[in-house]
C-alpha cells in the first residue's frame, strides 16, 4: 500500500513507529499534489513551504514528547472559504482573490495544537454558492472517478482531494450540503456536525444560521478523530455551543442492535435514481440483518425544504456578502467616477453569476414589501420542519435516506439550470434547516461505478449515534474500500 | 390661522464601555486614524461579534434612569445599507425588540413641569468616518470609531418647541452623566441628535407630515434649527403648499437646512433577525442588580438640595444640570458651615470664569475643599470681600490654597486700630476739601475718604471699622 491510501489512525502507528517521519510524509504529498493536479484541480493554493517547515517542527515536538495527538503529521488541506493566517483564503472569488487573512479560524488553531500539516488551500464553489465547484472563479475541479464528471460541491477539492489521495483528509463546510454531496460523489466520509458543535469564527460566511465547519475522511473512524479535534466552545462565536463534547472515539461501536431506523418515504420517491435508491434500500436490509429496526416514516414538509432553505440562506448571504464593497479588502475597481460607481462595479466586476443571482434573490425576499411574503413565511416553515424532525426523535435514533437524488453528473451538464440545480439539494437541506448532524458513507456504485452516498441523520448533538451507525455500516461493507483507479 | 409645533428626538449615546460592543478594541476618542481596530470591528470575513455584556448592562440601566420597561426578551438585527464607514454593510442594531421601552423624563418649562415621554431605548454599534482630504478628491475612512456601543433614545413627539427640546436634551445628557454611562460629549460627537419636527393647528391632536433633521452638532444647533424649520414650515403651509416628508441637512454656519433625501428615496433598510447573535434573556435578577447599583438621579438630588441645602428651586436646578459641577459643589458643601454661599460662588464666579476661560468642571484646578476655606476664611472676617473675589481667581491661576495665598500675599484685613487710626488722620490731612464738604453735611463725602483710606492700606483694611474711625475723627 501506497503512503497516500493509508487512514489517519494507520499513520500516526507509522509516525509513531518511526516507520516514516513526517517530512517524509509530506515531501510525498507534495510530490504527488505536483503529479495530479494540474489534472484533478483540488487546490488553488498548495503550501510547499509551509508545509514542510511545519512538518520538520511538528516532528521535532513528536520526537521530544510534547506532541501525541493522533493527527499529528498527518498532511490535510482546508476548503478556501476557512481561513488562514498568512495564507491566501479566496472562497475561490475573483473578489477574494488577494485576500490573505491575518487570523486563523478556530478550527485552524485547534488542528495546529494538534500538529496538523496544512498542505494547502482547497477549490471550491465560489463562496460556497454551488453543487458543483464549477462556479468557481479560478479552475473546474474534476471527480477521481471519471474526470469528465464534477466532484459535487461546493467543498468539491475537498472531496476530490481526500479521494484521490492528495490529501489523508480535509475540512469543509456544509450549508445546505456543502460536505455531504460532494463526499457522496467522491465516494468518502463527509460529517456536518449539528450547528453549533464547531466555532464558525474564521469561516467566511455564507449563510450564517446554517454554516457548520466538518471533516471529510477516508474512513468513519478518521472522521470521529477530526470531529474531536474540532469541536467545542468557542467564545468568538457565541452561537457556539458551551456543552462539553464526549469522546467521539468512544462511539466507534460496530453494533446497531435495537437501533430504531426511520426512512423517509419521501427520500426514496421516483425522483430518485434507481441505483441510488436500490442502493439506500439495500443498506436498510444491511441494518437490518444487523438487528436494527428500519421503518418507513414521512415527513409531510419535505415539499417546503427547499423553498424554505433558499429563502433564508439566500437572505442571510445578501447581507454577509455586502461587506465586498472595495473599501477595505478584496477586489476594487479601477478608476472609479465616484463612490458609488466604486461600490457598484468592484461588486459587479468582483462576483461571479452565481453569487450575483443569490444576492439579488436574498436583497428581494427581505425587500419592504416582500419580507412577509417569503423571509417571514420561511421561519415559520422552518419551525414547523423543525417540529417534525422533533417528533420523528422522539420514536427513532437515525433517519437514513440519499444524500444526492443522482450521482455524479457531466461538467456543464447542469450548471445553467440553476433551478433544477436547486432542487437537487431536496435531501440536504432539510438536516441544514434543522441543525442537524448528518454524515455521507459509501453505500454502493452506480451502472458506471460512480460511488452512491448514503446519509444518516441523528438528532442535535447526538453524534455519537451518527458515527456508532455509520460505524457499525462500514465495518459490515466493503463499499468504502474501493478507490478510484487515477493515470499515474 | 396660529400653529404649534411638534416635536420628537432621537439622541445617539455612545456608551462609555472601555472596549466595543463586538470586540476588545478600546472605545478610547481620537487617535491615528486606523488605530483603534482589529479583524472584528472592521469586518473582515470569517469573523463573527461576539457582545459586550457591560453595554448591554449599560443600556439597561439608561432606561431604568429614564422609568422604561426593560425587556426579558430582546434580540439584535441587522440594518441593512452601504456605506464606506459602515465595514460591514449592515449596522448591528435593535428593531422590534429594543432592550427598554416606554420610559418618559420630566423636563421644566415656563408653564411647570412637563413629561417628555420615551419611545425606546435600543443598542447598537457606531459606525466609522469619512475623512476628505483637503487637496484633491480623495476620501479615506476611519474606523476606530466603528464598533463603539451606541444608545438610541427614541422620544415620543410630546415637545413643543426649541426650549423645550434643549430642556429635555439638558435632562438626558444629565441622567446619562450621573449614571455613569455615557459622557455626552457633543463635540466628540459621543451625544447626537436628530430632530423630527412638524406643525399643525394650535390646540389640535392632529399629527402632520413632518421632517428629519440631521447633523446638530450643539445644544445650540438644535435649538436654532428647531426654529427655523418650524418657521419655514409655517411659512410653506400659510403660502398654500405642503410639507413633504424628507430628511434635511442643518448648516450651522448659515443657518439654514437643505433637502437631504425625499421620503421617495427612503431607504430600504431590509432589517432582519441578526444569526451570529443569540437571542438575550434578561433576567430579573439582572435588572433589579442594576437598579440597586443606580446612583442618585439629578431629580432626586435637586429635591434634596432644596429640602436638605434649603437652596431656591432654581439654584438647585443650575447645581445639578450636570455631574461634575454638582459633585464639586456638594463635594465643597461637604465641608463648608456656609452652603448658601458655597452655592452663590460656584453659580456666580465660578461659572463665570469657567465660561470666560472656556474650561469644563473637571478642569478646575483646585479641589472643591478649597472653595469651602474661601468661604470660611470670608466669614470669618480674615478677608474682605473683595479680597476673596481676587483670592478665587488666583486659585484659579496657580490651583493653590486660599489660605496660603492669603499668607503669601499678605491679604488678611487690617483690624490694627492704632495703624488705621495713622492712616485716617493722613487721609483727612490730604483732602480738605472732602473733609469740608462732610462738615458742611454732606455726609456721602464719607464714601469718597473711606475709599482713599482703603487705596493706602492696598485694599486690606476693615471698611467697617475704616469707617467708624473716620466718622469718630472728623465729628469728634
Amino acid at each position: 500500500m501506497k503512503l497516500h491510501e493509508y487512514t489517519i489512525t494507520q499513520l500516526h502507528e507509522l509516525i509513531s513507529k518511526k516507520e516514516v517521519s513526517v517530512p517524509e510524509l509530506t515531501r510525498y504529498m507534495l510530490d504527488r499534489i505536483d503529479r495530479l493536479d494540474s489534472n484533478l484541480e483540488c487546490y488553488i493554493t498548495v503550501t510547499q513551504k509551509h508545509a514542510m517547515e511545519r512538518a520538520e517542527s511538528v516532528q521535532k515536538m513528536i520526537d521530544e514528547g510534547v506532541l501525541n495527538s493522533p493527527l499529528a503529521g498527518i498532511p490535510m488541506a482546508i476548503k478556501d472559504n476557512i481561513c488562514t493566517k498568512g495564507i491566501p483564503t479566496t472562497c475561490a472569488s475573483k473578489m477574494l482573490g488577494n485576500f490573505v487573512p491575518p487570523y486563523d479560524a478556530h478550527v485552524v488553531k485547534k488542528l495546529y495544537d494538534n500538529g496538523a500539516v496544512v498542505l494547502g488551500k482547497l477549490n471550491m464553489d465560489e463562496f460556497a454558492m454551488g453543487s458543483s465547484t464549477e462556479s468557481s472563479y479560478f479552475k473546474k475541479t474534476k471527480n477521481p472517478w471519471d474526470t469528465q464528471r464534477v466532484p459535487g460541491g461546493s467543498s468539491g477539492g475537498s472531496a476530490a482531494a481526500v479521494a484521490a489521495g492528495e490529501a489523508i483528509y480535509a475540512l469543509g463546510s456544509d450549508t445546505g450540503g456543502s460536505i455531504r454531496q460532494p463526499a457522496s460523489f467522491c465516494g468518502c466520509v463527509g460529517l456536518k456536525p449539528t450547528y453549533g458543535l464547531v466555532s464558525r469564527f474564521g469561516l467566511v460566511a455564507y449563510a450564517s444560521s446554517f454554516d457548520q465547519i466538518g471533516p471529510l475522511t477516508k474512513t468513519v473512524t478518521d472522521c470521529a478523530l477530526v470531529l474531536n479535534a474540532i469541536a467545542g466552545h468557542d467564545p468568538m462565536d457565541l452561537t457556539s455551543s458551551r456543552r462539553q463534547h464526549p469522546d467521539y472515539t468512544k462511539a466507534l461501536i460496530n453494533d446497531v442492535k435495537g437501533m430504531k431506523i426511520g426512512i423517509p418515504r419521501e427520500f426514496i420517491a421516483d425522483n430518485v435514481q434507481k441505483d441510488v435508491r436500490d442502493a439506500v434500500l439495500n443498506a436498510a436490509k444491511v441494518f437490518s440483518n444487523l438487528g436494527a429496526e428500519c421503518e418507513e416514516i414521512s415527513i409531510p414538509s419535505m415539499e417546503y425544504v427547499v423553498p424554505t432553505y433558499y429563502i433564508i440562506a439566500l437572505a442571510e448571504a445578501s447581507s454577509n456578502l455586502a461587506r465586498y464593497d472595495g473599501v477595505k479588502f478584496g477586489y476594487r475597481a479601477a478608476n472609479p467616477k465616484d463612490m458609488l460607481d466604486f461600490c457598484m462595479r468592484s461588486r459587479s466586476e468582483g462576483f461571479g453569476t452565481e453569487v450575483k443571482r443569490r444576492i439579488l434573490l436574498g436583497t428581494y425576499v427581505l425587500s419592504s414589501g416582500y419580507y412577509d411574503a417569503y423571509y417571514k413565511k420561511a421561519l415559520k416553515a422552518r419551525a414547523l420542519i423543525i417540529r417534525q424532525f422533533n417528533k420523528i426523535f422522539e420514536k427513532y435514533d437515525i433517519i437514513i435516506g440519499p444524500v444526492a437524488p443522482t450521482t455524479a453528473y457531466k461538467i456543464g451538464e447542469k450548471i445553467n439550470d440553476p433551478v433544477q440545480m436547486y432542487m437537487e439539494d431536496i435531501f440536504t437541506v432539510p438536516v441544514n434547516i434543522a441543525g442537524l448532524p448528518a454524515i455521507s458513507i459509501s453505500c454502493g456504485f452506480d451502472s458506471s461505478f460512480l460511488p452512491i452516498g448514503l446519509q444518516i441523520i441523528a438528532n442535535r448533538f447526538d453524534e455519537p449515534t451518527l458515527i456508532r451507525a455509520a460505524y457499525t455500516f462500514e465495518q459490515n461493507t466493503d463499499f468504502h474500500k474501493a478507490k478510484p483507479s487515477l493515470d499515474e | 390661522m396660529e400653529y404649534e409645533a411638534v416635536i420628537g428626538l432621537e439622541v445617539h449615546a455612545e456608551l462609555s464601555t472601555k472596549s466595543k460592543i463586538f470586540c476588545s478594541c478600546t472605545t478610547e476618542f481620537g487617535g491615528q486614524p486606523n488605530t483603534h481596530c482589529c479583524p472584528v470591528c472592521i469586518g473582515m470575513p470569517g469573523t463573527l461579534p461576539a457582545l459586550n455584556r457591560k453595554a448591554v448592562e449599560y443600556t439597561i440601566k439608561a432606561g431604568l434612569a429614564t422609568n422604561c420597561t426593560i425587556s426579558n426578551f430582546t434580540k439584535q438585527d441587522r440594518k441593512n445599507y452601504f456605506y464606506p464607514d459602515l465595514p460591514k454593510g449592515y449596522q448591528i442594531s435593535q428593531y422590534d425588540l429594543p432592550l427598554c421601552k416606554n420610559g418618559y423624563v420630566e423636563i421644566e418649562t415656563e408653564n411647570g413641569k412637563k413629561k417628555i415621554r420615551i419611545n425606546r431605548i435600543h443598542l447598537e454599534e457606531d459606525a466609522g468616518k469619512l475623512v476628505h482630504s483637503e487637496y484633491g478628491h480623495n476620501s479615506y475612512v476611519d474606523y476606530n470609531r466603528t464598533g463603539v456601543p451606541l444608545i438610541e433614545i427614541v422620544s415620543e413627539p410630546d415637545i413643543s418647541s426649541a426650549a423645550e427640546a434643549r430642556a429635555y436634551l439638558e435632562k438626558l445628557k444629565a441622567i446619562l452623566q450621573f449614571i455613569g454611562v455615557s459622557d455626552c460629549k457633543m463635540e466628540e460627537g459621543s451625544l447626537r441628535a436628530d430632530v423630527n419636527v412638524s406643525i399643525r393647528p394650535k390646540g389640535s391632536n392632529e399629527l402632520w407630515e413632518r421632517t428629519e433633521m440631521k447633523n446638530l452638532n450643539s445644544f445650540r444647533a438644535v435649538y436654532r434649527a428647531i426654529e427655523a424649520e418650524v418657521a419655514r414650515q409655517i411659512q410653506v403651509v400659510k403660502s398654500g403648499g405642503t410639507i413633504q416628508r424628507e430628511t434635511r441637512r442643518w448648516d450651522d454656519a448659515k443657518g439654514e437646512s437643505y433637502p437631504m433625501r425625499s421620503k421617495e428615496n427612503a431607504q430600504d433598510y431590509r432589517y432582519f433577525p441578526e444569526p451570529d447573535l443569540p437571542p438575550l434573556i434578561i433576567k430579573e435578577e439582572l435588572i433589579q442588580r442594576l437598579k440597586n447599583e443606580l446612583p442618585e438621579l439629578p431629580d432626586a438630588r435637586k429635591q434634596r438640595y432644596i429640602s436638605e441645602y434649603g437652596l431656591p428651586e432654581y439654584d438647585a436646578g443650575v447645581l445639578t444640570s450636570s455631574k461634575e459641577l454638582s459633585d464639586f459643589f456638594e463635594e465643597a458643601a461637604r465641608a463648608s458651615e456656609n452652603i448658601k454661599a458655597v452655592s452663590n460662588w460656584v453659580m456666580g464666579d465660578m461659572l463665570r470664569i469657567l465660561n470666560e476661560r472656556n474650561l469644563e468642571v473637571s478642569q478646575v484646578p483646585f479641589p472643591p475643599t478649597y472653595l469651602a476655606k474661601l468661604v470660611a476664611l470670608l466669614d470669618k472676617g480674615v478677608i474682605n470681600g473683595p479680597t476673596a473675589k481676587k483670592v478665587f481667581e488666583e486659585m484659579f491661576n496657580t490651583g493653590k490654597d486660599p489660605e496660603a495665598i492669603v499668607k503669601e500675599h499678605g491679604l488678611e484685613v487690617l483690624n490694627d486700630e492704632s495703624l488705621l487710626l495713622q492712616v485716617v488722620e493722613k487721609v483727612i490731612q490730604e483732602n480738605p476739601n472732602s473733609v469740608a464738604d462732610y462738615k458742611k453735611g454732606k455726609k456721602k463725602a464719607i464714601g469718597f475718604l473711606v475709599g482713599q483710606a482703603m487705596k493706602a492700606t492696598k485694599g486690606k483694611a476693615n471698611p467697617q471699622l475704616l469707617n467708624e474711625l473716620l466718622i469718630k475723627k472728623l465729628e469728634g
